[in-house]
């Protein structure tokens, strides 16, 4: 297998993993929450914003402490977001044993972006 | 908030279903079904379209970068444009007011559903412009015949118009599956079964790029994405498991005859605003 098959199979295996894991808890906040919500009526006519906790990571990993379902369906999307990233960081390193400097620099360039868009907005 | 979910994780999961089978993508359908059908506001909608529009690339990706269609460095290089295009897009989404978002996103709906319509182009290029050479881009992919070669061209236009993807992406919370597409096969000259692969590859990175803002701003709440998100990774896993038959033409064109009414509906929706 050459170094560039081997880097399809990474990437592919951590892109599987991410969504499944996001899906699993998305699904597991879901039905808890449903569970104890099942006959608010839902009112997403006029925009407020999600909550203030739910809209940061610091907060997001707070809320999951005190295993409110709403938390964890919200951690399970910051999964989700993450898994991208990952995926970034898995070719900036595999590049970089194979020492292809142009490539370890674009991906690198690539996750610098990711970064920080995410840490200026949602930190 | 029982039947709300339900009916919402069963059109997300119709629309991820025949955006799969049919090339459109799931993400885009969502949107205007949210806030035409559910009465979602724009904002909501748009975020947890972003975030399913991860959850099924990804998913996509998976297979077709085992599979050996996507090609990794071009997927990255190209990537630089639409992570910058996005963050660009998210910034001057903060800045639209809704009506503007609403008749944006309709125009660009049409124009993908348009695109939908047209047959998948056959040309395979086997000469690398410089740049391409440079940055060693060309690759190979399988075909029925064996393993094929192919070189790209043309990969400063490429960038920039990737550049433009990234924007709409950001600013509509959609992949912008349709507009990579053009950008790799019909300006790159890359092979289209690799352009879509690589679309996929690419589509999670730059929805991730504007996923702070919109995270950041409220727009993604649990209770709209969670049934959205589950539904489109489920219709659209269950759509790339339907084998594309002769029937898929038939289904492609009254898809996108549905996709383009609810494109006008967001436009008048904008115009008067009542959306």
């Amino acid at each position: 297998m050459s170094a560039d098959e081997r880097l399809d199979v990474v990437v592919s295996v951590v892109l599987r993993v991410g969504v499944t894991l996001a899906a699993v808890l998305v699904a597991a906040g879901g039905i808890l929450y449903l569970a104890g919500h099942a006959h608010d009526a839902p009112d997403h006519r006029v925009f407020r914003g999600a909550p203030q906790g739910l809209t940061h990571l610091g907060g997001i990993f707070t809320g999951v402490l005190s295993l409110d379902p709403l938390f964890v369906i919200q951690l399970g999307l910051v999964i989700l977001i993450a898994t991208p990233v990952a995926r970034v960081v898995v070719c900036a390193g595999a590049f970089g044993l194979e020492r292809d400097w142009v490539y370890t620099v674009v991906s690198l360039l690539v996750l610098g972006l990711l970064l920080f868009s995410i840490a200026a907005n949602a930190i | 908030m029982l039947g709300f979910c339900g009916l919402v994780f069963l059109a997300s999961a119709i629309a991820g279903f025949l955006g799969s089978l049919t090339g459109l993508g799931g993400g885009v359908v969502v949107t205007p079904v949210l806030t035409l059908l559910f009465h979602v506001d724009l904002r909501y909608a748009m975020g947890a379209s972003l975030v399913s529009v991860i959850a099924t690339s990804s998913g996509a990706a998976s297979a077709y970068v085992r599979e050996g269609f996507s090609n990794v460095r071009i997927g990255l290089f190209l990537e630089i444009a639409t992570t910058a295009g996005a963050i660009v897009g998210a910034r001057l989404l903060t800045h639209t007011p809704t009506e503007a978002l609403s008749v944006i996103f309709g125009v660009v709906l049409l124009g993908s559903a348009y695109m939908s319509t047209r047959p998948a182009p056959r040309h395979v290029e086997v000469s690398d412009d410089s740049l391409a050479h440079r940055l060693r881009l060309a690759g190979s992919y399988p075909t029925a015949n064996g393993v094929r070669e192919y070189g790209v061209r043309h990969v400063t236009g490429g960038f920039s118009m990737m550049f433009s993807a990234g924007i709409l992406s950001g600013l509509l919370g959609i992949g912008s599956g349709a507009l990579k597409v053009i950008a790799m096969d019909q300006v790159m000259r890359i092979p289209f079964k690799v352009s879509t692969a690589t679309s996929n590859f690419m589509i999670g990175v730059t929805a991730a790029a504007s996923a702070g803002v919109y995270l950041g701003r409220g727009y993604i709440t649990p209770e709209i994405t969670m049934p959205v998100m589950l539904g489109v990774l489920a219709g659209s896993l269950a759509g790339s498991r339907v084998l594309a038959g002769a029937e898929v033409k038939v289904l492609r064109l009254v898809f996108a005859f549905v996709v383009g009414a609810l494109a006008i509906e967001m436009i008048y929706g904008g115009v008067t605003g009542r959306l």
